[in-house]
C-alpha cells in the first residue's frame, strides 16, 4: 500500500501532460475534471498512505521508484522518503491543493486560458510533492526549481499585461539569488560529505562536524539563503507582494499555503545541520523576527487587498522562521499547517471579493459589504481571527507554541518573545483593519455587486473555515522527526505572560475597531503630522527595500551594461575574426586563377622537397 | 671511351627532359602545348624507371613504365576532351581565359 | 652502341627544346614524336625492347595521332600561329627557366657522386609479362579500369 507513494507526483504530472498536449482543445468541463480530479485522486492516495503509515507505527518509509542517473558511486534516484514531516507536508499540499483546485474550477470559469491554468497548477503540485517527498537533495532541488518555474508561469499567467510579466520576472530573479546560494550549499555538502541522500548526509554531518565548525556554519548559511529566497524573508522578500499579479487561487496555493513554506520545510528537514550551527539557527530566528515586524508594519499601510494578505503571509512565515530559530521545530511546522488553512481561506475569500466586485483590489473602494458578500465575510472573519491568534482558533495554538518556545530560550529569548508579541498586536490590527474596511461602514463603491460563489467556490471555503477554527486540535506526527534537539517547552510560564499573549492580539483588533468602525480615533488626524506621513510612505513602500535594491543592484548593473554596450570582451573575438580575415586576404592572393601560377607553385614545392631531401 | 652506358647519364637525360617539359608547362599559354609538355614530363619519369630497371636487371621498372603509359593515355583522352569542350565554349585555347577559380 | 645512346639523347633533347619553342602546333607535335622515338631508342639501348616498342606504338603512334585528330577538329590556322608568336616573349621564360634550372642543378648534384657502369641485360617480353600477370595482376586490372574511365569521360566531355 505504501508503495503507491510513487503515484503522488505521477497523477498531477499526467494531468499536466494531458492538459498541455491537448493544447486547450478540451471542453472546460473535461479540463476541470482532469485538473481538479487528478489532485483529488492524489489526496485520496495521500490519505490512504497516511493512515497506513500512522497505523504501521514506522518512523520512516523509503521507496525507490527508479534510478535517475548513475555517475560512479553517485546514484540519485526518484526515491521517496516518507516520515512525519513529509507526511504533514504531503497532506497539506494535496488537501489544501485540492480545495484550491476545486475553487479554481469556479473562479477561472471566464478565463480563455482555463486549460493552461490547470496544466500549470498540476505541474506545480507534482513539483511540490517531489520537493517534500524527496529522499535526496538532487530530487529536492528538482522539485524546488519546478515550483519556482510554476510560480513564475502562474504569476505571469495574464501575460498580456506587461506589469504581470515584470512581476513574474522579478519573482524568478529574486528567488534565483536564493536558489543559487542553495545550489552552492548542495555542492559544498556533496564535496564534504560525499552524499546527497538527506538522511545519510545528516548522519555524516553529525558524525564529522563539531558544533559550530566552519563547514556546518557555511553549509547551513547557504541553505538558509535558499530558504530565505523561497519563503520571501528578509532580505529577499521583495518578490512576494508583486507576485500577487497572478490569479488569486495561485496566491492561495503557491504564495500562501505551499511553495513559500518550502523554505521552512528545507530548514526543518535539515534540522541536524542547523543545530550544528547554533549561530545560524539564531540568525534564522532574528530573520524571522525582523521579517514579521517589517511585514506587519507594511501590511498596515497597504490598500490592495491581496498585498495586505501577501505581507501578512511574509509576516506569518516570519513566525515560522522564529519558531525554527528558537528550536520549536514541530511548532513551526504546526504553524505552517494552520497558516496553510487560514491563509488559503483568506486568499480564496479575497478571490471571491475580487471576482464579485469585478476585479476591484482597493479596499477603500469597498466598504459595508457584509450583507452583499456573506460567504466572503464569514471567510474573512474566521480567517482573520485565526490569523490574529484569537483564543482557541487554529492560529492561536501554533503561534502560542512558537512564542512560548521563544520565551524559553536563554539569552535573547525574551527579546524574540517581545518582538513576536508586538508582531501579534500588529497582526490583529492589520487583519481586522482589512475586515472592517471591506465589510463594515458605508459602501464606497460597487453598491449592487452580487456575490459570485457557486458550489465549487463555496465548498472549499466552508471546509477551510472549519479547519481554520478547529485545525488547532490536530496533532501532527512530527515528534519522532524532531525528537533529538526539540526545545522542551515548559508550560510553567506565569499567567501574566500568558495573559499578555492572549490579550495583545485582541488589543490590536480593538484598536483597529476604534479606528475604522467606531471612528473614535481618526486616521486623518493621525496622518496630519508630517512624521506620520513619512512613516506611512516608508512603510507603504515595504521599507523602501525595492528602491534600495534598485539603487544597489539594478542601477549599477544597468550602468555597467551601458558601459559595456560595445562588449569589451567581444573585442578579443573580433580581433580573432579580423586576423583570420587578414590571413585569408593574404592566402587568397595565391589563388590567381592562373594555371601557370599553380604549376609554378607545384614546381616550387618539388624544388623545396628535393632540396630538403638532399640536405637531410 | 667506356663501352657501356653510364647510368648517371641515363638519369641525367631523364632529368633534362623533365625540366624541358616543366619549362613548356610553365611558359606556354596554349593548352595543347601544355598538354604536350606534360607528355614529355611523364615520358621522362618513365625513362627514369627504365634506367633503374636496367640498373638492377629487374622487370619491375618496366611494369612501372607501362603503368605510366596507361596513365598518360587516359590523361590525354580526358585532357583532349576537355580541350574540345573549352574550345567550343570560349573559342580559344588560351589557358589564361580559364581564371574563374581566382579567389 | 654508346655513341648511339648519346646521339639518341641529343636528338631527344633538341627536339623537345624545339617543341617547347615551336609556334605551330602541328610542327610542335612532329618534334614531340621525334623526341619520343629517340627515347624509344634509348629504351632499346638500355635493354628494354618491350618498353621501346610500346613507346613507339602507344606514345608516338596512338597518343600523338589522337593529338593530331584533335588539332584537325579545332582547325586552327595561321591565326593561331601568330597568336602563339605574340604570346611567346622572352619575359615569360625567366621564372620557369630559373625554376627548372634550379631543379636540374639539384638533380645533377644528386647524380654527381653516382657512378655505375651499366651492362645492359635484356629484359624481354617474357619476363615483363610474367610479372604483369603474376604479382601485378591487380595493377593491370586497375589500369584497365582507368582506361575505361578515361574512355567514358572523354566521350562524355567531347560530346556536344
Amino acid at each position: 500500500m505504501l508503495e503507491l507513494i510513487w503515484l503522488l507526483p505521477t497523477f498531477p504530472l499526467l494531468g499536466f501532460l494531458s492538459l498541455v498536449l491537448t493544447a486547450g482543445k478540451l471542453p472546460q468541463r473535461v479540463v476541470a475534471i482532469i485538473g481538479a480530479g487528478s489532485i483529488g485522486l492524489v489526496f485520496l492516495v495521500a490519505a490512504l498512505i497516511a493512515s497506513q503509515f500512522l497505523d504501521s507505527g514506522a518512523e520512516q518509509f523509503v521507496f525507490t521508484a527508479w534510478s535517475w542517473m548513475s555517475v560512479g558511486e553517485f546514484t540519485p534516484g526518484f526515491t521517496f522518503y516518507l516520515d512525519g514531516l513529509s507526511l504533514v507536508m504531503m497532506l497539506i499540499i494535496t488537501g489544501v491543493g485540492f480545495l484550491i483546485h476545486l475553487y479554481s474550477t469556479g473562479f477561472m470559469l471566464d478565463d480563455p486560458s482555463y486549460s493552461r491554468f490547470f496544466a500549470y497548477m498540476n505541474l506545480f503540485v507534482a513539483s511540490m510533492l517531489m520537493l517534500v517527498l524527496a529522499d535526496n537533495l538532487v530530487l529536492l532541488y528538482l522539485g524546488w526549481e519546478g515550483v519556482g518555474l510554476c510560480s513564475y508561469l502562474l504569476i505571469g499567467f495574464w501575460y498580456q499585461k506587461p506589469a504581470n510579466g515584470y512581476a513574474a520576472r522579478k519573482a524568478f530573479v529574486v528567488t534565483r539569488v536564493g536558489d543559487t546560494s542553495m545550489a552552492i550549499g548542495l555542492f559544498l555538502l556533496f564535496s564534504q560529505l560525499g552524499t546527497l541522500n538527506i538522511q545519510d548526509m545528516l548522519h555524516a554531518a553529525d558524525a564529522q562536524w563539531a558544533i559550530g565548525s566552519n563547514y556546518a556554519v557555511l553549509a547551513s548559511l547557504l541553505l538558509l539563503g535558499g530558504a530565505v529566497g523561497k519563503s520571501a524573508q528578509l532580505p529577499l522578500q521583495t518578490w512576494l507582494p508583486d507576485a500577487m499579479a497572478g490569479p488569486t487561487p495561485i496566491s492561495a496555493l503557491i504564495h500562501a499555503a505551499t511553495m513559500v513554506t518550502a523554505g521552512v520545510y528545507l530548514i526543518a528537514r535539515n534540522q541536524v545541520l542547523f543545530e550544528l550551527a547554533p549561530d545560524i539557527q539564531l540568525l534564522v530566528a532574528w530573520i524571522g523576527l525582523a521579517t514579521l515586524l517589517m511585514a506587519g508594519f507594511t501590511a498596515m499601510t497597504q490598500h490592495d487587498i491581496k498585498r495586505i494578505l501577501a505581507y501578512s503571509t511574509i509576516s506569518q512565515i516570519g513566525y515560522m522562521f522564529l519558531g525554527l530559530g528558537v528550536g520549536a521545530w514541530s511548532a513551526a511546522i504546526f504553524h505552517l499547517m494552520t497558516h496553510a488553512f487560514f491563509k488559503a481561506l483568506l486568499f480564496l475569500g479575497a478571490g471571491t471579493v475580487i471576482l464579485s466586485l469585478h476585479h476591484e483590489h482597493d479596499i477603500f473602494k469597498m466598504g459595508g459589504k457584509r450583507k452583499q458578500l456573506p460567504v466572503a465575510f464569514y471567510s474573512f472573519v474566521i480567517g482573520s481571527l485565526a490569523l490574529a491568534a484569537f483564543p482557541f482558533s487554529s492560529g492561536y495554538f501554533s503561534k502560542d507554541e512558537i512564542l512560548l518556545a521563544a520565551l524559553a530560550l536563554e539569552g535573547p529569548g525574551i527579546w524574540l518573545w517581545a518582538g513576536g508579541v508586538l508582531g501579534a498586536f500588529f497582526t490583529g490590527l492589520y487583519s481586522f483593519r482589512l475586515v472592517f474596511v471591506v465589510f463594515f461602514g458605508e459602501s464606497r463603491g460597487h453598491h449592487d455587486a452580487q456575490e459570485v460563489a457557486g458550489f465549487s467556490m463555496a465548498t472549499p471555503l466552508f471546509i477551510l473555515m472549519f479547519f481554520s477554527i478547529f485545525g488547532g486540535w490536530i496533532t501532527i506526527p512530527v515528534e519522532s522527526v524532531f525528537s533529538h534537539g526539540e526545545a522542551h517547552v515548559e508550560h510553567h510560564v506565569s499567567a501574566l505572560l500568558h495573559g499578555i499573549m492572549i490579550v495583545v492580539p485582541l488589543l490590536g483588533i480593538g484598536v483597529s475597531y476604534l479606528f475604522y468602525v467606531s471612528k473614535t480615533f481618526s486616521v486623518e488626524k493621525l496622518m496630519a503630522s508630517s512624521l506620520a506621513q513619512g512613516l506611512h510612505k516608508f512603510w507603504f513602500s515595504g521599507w523602501g527595500m525595492d528602491r534600495l535594491y534598485d539603487t544597489l543592484f539594478v542601477k549599477p548593473f544597468l550602468w555597467l551594461a551601458r558601459i559595456n554596450r560595445n562588449d569589451l570582451v567581444d573585442w578579443l573575438y573580433a580581433l580573432i575574426v579580423e586576423l583570420t580575415r587578414a590571413a585569408h586576404g593574404l592566402v587568397v592572393r595565391s589563388q590567381t586563377g592562373s594555371l601557370h601560377w599553380y604549376a609554378l607553385s607545384v614546381a616550387g614545392g618539388l624544388l623545396l622537397l628535393v632540396f630538403l631531401g638532399v640536405l637531410l | 671511351m667506356p663501352q657501356t652506358i653510364p647510368i648517371e647519364h641515363g638519369l641525367m637525360l631523364a632529368g633534362i627532359l623533365f625540366c624541358l617539359g616543366l619549362i613548356g608547362v610553365l611558359t606556354r599559354r596554349n593548352i595543347v602545348f601544355v598538354l604536350m609538355s606534360l607528355e614529355v614530363m611523364l615520358n621522362a619519369s618513365g625513362l627514369a624507371f627504365i634506367v633503374a630497371a636496367s640498373r638492377w636487371g629487374h622487370a619491375d621498372g618496366q611494369i612501372m613504365f607501362l603503368m605510366i603509359l596507361t596513365l598518360a593515355a587516359a590523361e590525354v583522352a580526358v585532357g583532349l576532351g576537355l580541350i574540345i569542350q573549352m574550345y567550343r565554349r570560349f573559342h580559344t585555347t588560351d589557358i589564361n581565359v580559364l581564371s574563374q577559380m581566382k579567389g | 652502341m654508346i655513341i648511339l645512346f648519346y646521339l639518341a639523347a641529343a636528338i631527344a633533347i633538341i627536339s623537345t627544346v624545339c617543341m617547347v619553342l615551336q609556334n605551330n602546333i602541328v610542327h610542335g607535335l612532329i618534334y614531340l614524336i621525334l623526341s619520343l622515338l629517340a627515347v624509344a631508342i634509348v629504351f632499346f639501348l638500355l635493354g628494354a625492347p618491350f618498353a621501346a616498342v610500346l613507346e613507339a606504338i602507344v606514345y608516338a603512334g596512338a597518343i600523338m595521332v589522337l593529338f593530331l585528330f584533335v588539332m584537325m577538329m579545332l582547325n586552327m590556322g595561321q591565326h593561331s600561329v601568330d597568336q602563339e608568336r605574340s604570346w611567346m616573349g622572352g619575359r615569360v621564360f625567366i621564372a620557369p627557366a630559373i625554376m627548372s634550372g634550379l631543379l636540374l642543378a639539384q638533380f645533377l648534384n644528386v647524380l654527381r657522386d653516382y657512378e655505375f657502369e651499366l651492362v645492359p641485360t635484356e629484359i624481354g617480353v617474357m619476363q615483363v609479362s610474367s610479372l604483369l600477370f603474376g604479382p601485378y595482376v591487380l595493377a593491370v586490372e586497375l589500369a584497365s579500369i582507368l582506361l575505361l574511365a578515361g574512355l567514358v569521360s572523354a566521350y562524355h566531355l567531347a560530346k556536344k
